[in-house]
C-alpha cells in the first residue's frame, strides 16, 4: 500500500529526515518509536504534505501513485489521514459543517454521492459511538475549548468518518489520561481492517498495549536503525533510547 | 493645517441657493471655509487622502440632480427575503411615491420641518466634510418615531446613486426616537453611476430615554463610489445604540461614525466588517464619547483584505471626567490576504475617569497556517479550506445583526466573496 524510498526531507536547509526506507502492507500496523527530535513527527507531516518540509530526495508511492506530487487534501481524498500530535482550534467554523463539507468532498473525489443532511447525521451518529463522544462537543466550533482528551477523541472521530486507508497518529497518546487512552485505542482498532493499514508514532511504548503493532521501527537521526516486532518496544521501555544511540553513534564514528 | 486655494472644488455647491436653515447653513459654510477640506498631512485625514483623489478625479463637484427611478428598479434593488418598509431615495432627494407609509412614523421632507435642530448633534465645526454638507445639503429628510413606538419591521433607507449634471450627493437625514421606542435602519446604496460620484452624507440620530436604535449599513458601491459620512448619535439615560457597518467595495470610503452617551446606564455597540480588494480604500474613524457614570460601549471592526487595498480604523474613546463605572471596550482585527495590502489601525483612548474599565486591541496578521493545512488534511480543497477560516474570522461581526432576514443577506454576500459557501 505504501512504500516510502529512501526518503530525505529538510526544513529551512536543515536536514531532518536522511533515508527512510518503509513498506507498509494492506492489514498492517506500524509502530514508529525513536526519542524526541529523531524525525518520528516530520515523518507524518511530510506524509501528510505539510508545506514547510521539503523533500530533497527519495519517493514514497501510496496505491501506484506518488504521494509527494499530490496537494494535501488530495492526499486525504486518496485515503490518507493524520490524527495530528496537536488538533488546531478553529473558532468559528462548526465542527458539523466542517465535517460534511470534508466527508463530501472525499466522497465526491472517490466517485460515491454526497450525503444528504440525514444520511451524514446518522453515520455521524454511528461514528460517534466508536469514540465516547457526546454530540454536545460537535455542536460547538472546532476544537474550540476542547480537553487534550478531547481533542484527540475527535482526530480519531474524523478518522472514522472519513475513512482512510493509511492513517498515521501521531502522537494520539501524549497527554491522555488511561481511560482516554483506552477509548482512542479502542476506537483505532474497531476501524482496522485487512484493507486498511495504521502507522503510529509514539515516544512511549504504552500505547502498544493497546493497538498491537506488527512491526516496530526505531526512528533515529533521521533514519529507522532498527526494526523488530513488538518486542522490541518493550525492550526500548525497558532499557530507554540509549543503547541505540549508542550504538548507531559508535557505528558513525567507525 | 487647513489649505484655502483647494475649497473652489466645491464654489458650485456654496454658491447655488438653498431654501431654509439659513442660519444653520451660514453658519456651517463659514465653519467650512475657516476649516477648509483636510489638507494632505491632516491629523484626522492622514492615512485617507480624500481632498487630492477627489481633485485628481473630479475637475469641479457641483450637485447631481434628483432623477426618476423605476418601481421595478426599486424592488429589485431590495435584497431578498427583506420585510419591511423602505424609503427610496435618488442623489439624496426623498421620493415619497416609490416610498412606503410607515405606521406609526412620521416622515418628511427636512425642509417642511425648519425648526430642526440640524448641526446641534453632528457639529459642522467638527469635520469639513460635515460643514460642507450642512453649508449646500439640497433637501433632506426628516424622520420621527414617537414616544413608546415598537417598530418591528426593519426601515430601508433605499439611496440611489449617480453622476447627473454634476457628481456631488450630499443626503442629510434627521432621526429622532422618542423615549422607549425602539426602531431599526438598514441603510444601503446602489450604484447607478456609469462616472464617478462623490457622497457627502450627514445623518444625525437623536435617541431619547430608554430608546433603542439599530442602525445597519451596507456599502457595496463599487469602484467609482467616493464618499464621507458622518453619523452621529446623541443618546440619553438607559437607551441603546447598535450599529453595524459592513463595507465590501467603494473607491475610497470614509466613514465618521460617532457616539455621545448623554444619560446613564446607556448602551453603544459598534461593529464593523471590512472585506476589501482591488484600490479599495475603506476607513472607519469611530468616536465614543462617555459624558456621563454607568455607561457601556462595544466595539468590534474586523477587516480582510487583499490585493492592493487599504483599510484604516481610528477608534476614539473619551471617558469624561464624571463618566466614572465606564465599561469600554474596543477591539479591531485585521488579516492580510496580500503583500500590498495595508492597514493603519489607531485606538485612541482619553480617561479622565478614574473607575472605569476600558480596554483596547489591535491585531493584523496572515491566516493561519496551521489551521489551513488541517482543514486540507480532511479532504477539504486549499480555497474552500481558506474561505471557510475568513469566513470564521468574519462571521463574529454579522452575528450582532440582529434583523435576521438581513443578517442571511449579509453572510450570503461575505460567505461569497470569501468563497466559504457551505
Amino acid at each position: 500500500m505504501l512504500s516510502i524510498k529512501n526518503l530525505h526531507a529538510s526544513i529551512e536547509g536543515t536536514p531532518i529526515l536522511r533515508g527512510i526506507n518503509l513498506e507498509v502492507k494492506a492489514g498492517e500496523v506500524h509502530a514508529i518509536m525513536g526519542p524526541n527530535g529523531s524525525g518520528k513527527s516530520t515523518l507524518a507531516s511530510v506524509l501528510a504534505g505539510r508545506e514547510e518540509y521539503e523533500v530533497t530526495k527519495g519517493e514514497v508511492i501510496f496505491k501506484g501513485k506518488n504521494l509527494l506530487d499530490l496537494a494535501p487534501e488530495d492526499r486525504a481524498r486518496e485515503g490518507v489521514f493524520l490524527a495530528f500530535q496537536y488538533p488546531v482550534e478553529i473558532p468559528g467554523v462548526s465542527s458539523t459543517n466542517f465535517l460534511r463539507t470534508a466527508v463530501n468532498q472525499v466522497r465526491e473525489y472517490r466517485g460515491q454521492e454526497p450525503l444528504d443532511a440525514v444520511k451524514f447525521l446518522t453515520m455521524m451518529k454511528e461514528k460517534m459511538k466508536l469514540v465516547e463522544i457526546d454530540q454536545k462537543l460537535l455542536s460547538r466550533s472546532l476544537n474550540e475549548g476542547f480537553s487534550g482528551g478531547e481533542k484527540k477523541r475527535n482526530e480519531i472521530f474524523q478518522m472514522a468518518m472519513l475513512e482512510p486507508t493509511l492513517s498515521i497518529l501521531d502522537e494520539t497518546d501524549s497527554g491522555l489520561d488511561i481511560d482516554a487512552l483506552r477509548i482512542v485505542s479502542n476506537g483505532v482498532n474497531q476501524l482496522k481492517s485487512d484493507k486498511t493499514a495504521t502507522i503510529v508514532v509514539t515516544h512511549y511504548q504504552r500505547l502498544l498495549d493497546y493497538i498491537i503493532p506488527d512491526f516496530v521501527h526505531v526512528l533515529y537521526k533521521g533514519r529507522i536503525v532498527k526494526s523488530g516486532t513488538k518486542e522490541l518496544a518493550m525492550e526500548l521501555e525497558e532499557k530507554g533510547y540509549d543503547w541505540i544511540k549508542e550504538a548507531v553513534d559508535s557505528e558513525a564514528t567507525v | 493645517m487647513s489649505t484655502l486655494i483647494k475649497q473652489d472644488l466645491f464654489e458650485g455647491l456654496l454658491e447655488s441657493t438653498h431654501s431654509g436653515f439659513e442660519n444653520s447653513r451660514s453658519e456651517a459654510k463659514t465653519s467650512y471655509l475657516t476649516q477648509g477640506l483636510p489638507a494632505a498631512k491632516a491629523e484626522e485625514y492622514k492615512f485617507t487622502g480624500i481632498t487630492k483623489k477627489l481633485e485628481q478625479t473630479f475637475p469641479q463637484l457641483s450637485p447631481a440632480k434628483p432623477f426618476e427611478v423605476s418601481a421595478e428598479t426599486v424592488k429589485s434593488a431590495i435584497f431578498e427575503g427583506f420585510s419591511g418598509d423602505v424609503l427610496v431615495f435618488t442623489n439624496g432627494k426623498f421620493q415619497p411615491s416609490l416610498s412606503s407609509i410607515i405606521d406609526g412614523i412620521e416622515v418628511s421632507l427636512l425642509s417642511e420641518k425648519s425648526e430642526t435642530a440640524i448641526g446641534s448633534i453632528a457639529k459642522p465645526g467638527k469635520d469639513a466634510f460635515c460643514a460642507l454638507n450642512q453649508a449646500s445639503f439640497e433637501d433632506g429628510i426628516f424622520i420621527s418615531v414617537p414616544k413608546k413606538a415598537q417598530i418591528e419591521k426593519p426601515i430601508l433607507l433605499l439611496s440611489f446613486n449617480k453622476e447627473n449634471e454634476g457628481a456631488a450627493i450630499q443626503p442629510r437625514v434627521w432621526i429622532e426616537v422618542g423615549d422607549f421606542a425602539e426602531v431599526t435602519f438598514i441603510d444601503q446604496s446602489i450604484n447607478l453611476s456609469a462616472s464617478p460620484y462623490f457622497i457627502n452624507k450627514v445623518v444625525e440620530i437623536s435617541g431619547a430615554h430608554n430608546s433603542h436604535v439599530h442602525y445597519y449599513r451596507l456599502q457595496n458601491e463599487g469602484k467609482n463610489a467616493f464618499e464621507v459620512s458622518t453619523i452621529e448619535t446623541d443618546i440619553q439615560k438607559d437607551s441603546k445604540f447598535s450599529s453595524v457597518t459592513i463595507s465590501l467595495s467603494g473607491e475610497m470610503v470614509r466613514n465618521n461614525l460617532s457616539l455621545n452617551i448623554l444619560g446613564s446606564n446607556s448602551e453603544g455597540n459598534m461593529y464593523g466588517l471590512y472585506l476589501l480588494n482591488g484600490k479599495t480604500h475603506v476607513d472607519n474613524h469611530t468616536n465614543v464619547d462617555h459624558t456621563v457614570p454607568h455607561a457601556e460601549s462595544n466595539e468590534l471592526y474586523k477587516g480582510i483584505l487583499d490585493d492592493q487595498s487599504r483599510g484604516v480604523f481610528n477608534g476614539k474613546i473619551f471617558v469624561r471626567q464624571d463618566a466614572q463605572k465606564t465599561n469600554a471596550f474596543q477591539q479591531n482585527n485585521n488579516i492580510l490576504l496580500s503583500e500590498d495590502a495595508t492597514v493603519n489601525t489607531k485606538p485612541q483612548l482619553e480617561i479622565w475617569a478614574d473607575d472605569v474599565k476600558c480596554s483596547h486591541g489591535c491585531t493584523t496578521g496572515q491566516l493561519d497556517d496551521e489551521a489551513l493545512f488541517y482543514l486540507q488534511t480532511r479532504g477539504i480543497g486549499k480555497d474552500q479550506a481558506k474561505g471557510f477560516l475568513l469566513y470564521a474570522f468574519a462571521g463574529e461581526v454579522l452575528t450582532h445583526i440582529e434583523e435576521e432576514n438581513f443578517r442571511s443577506y449579509c453572510t450570503e454576500l461575505v460567505q461569497a466573496r470569501l468563497g466559504s459557501k457551505i
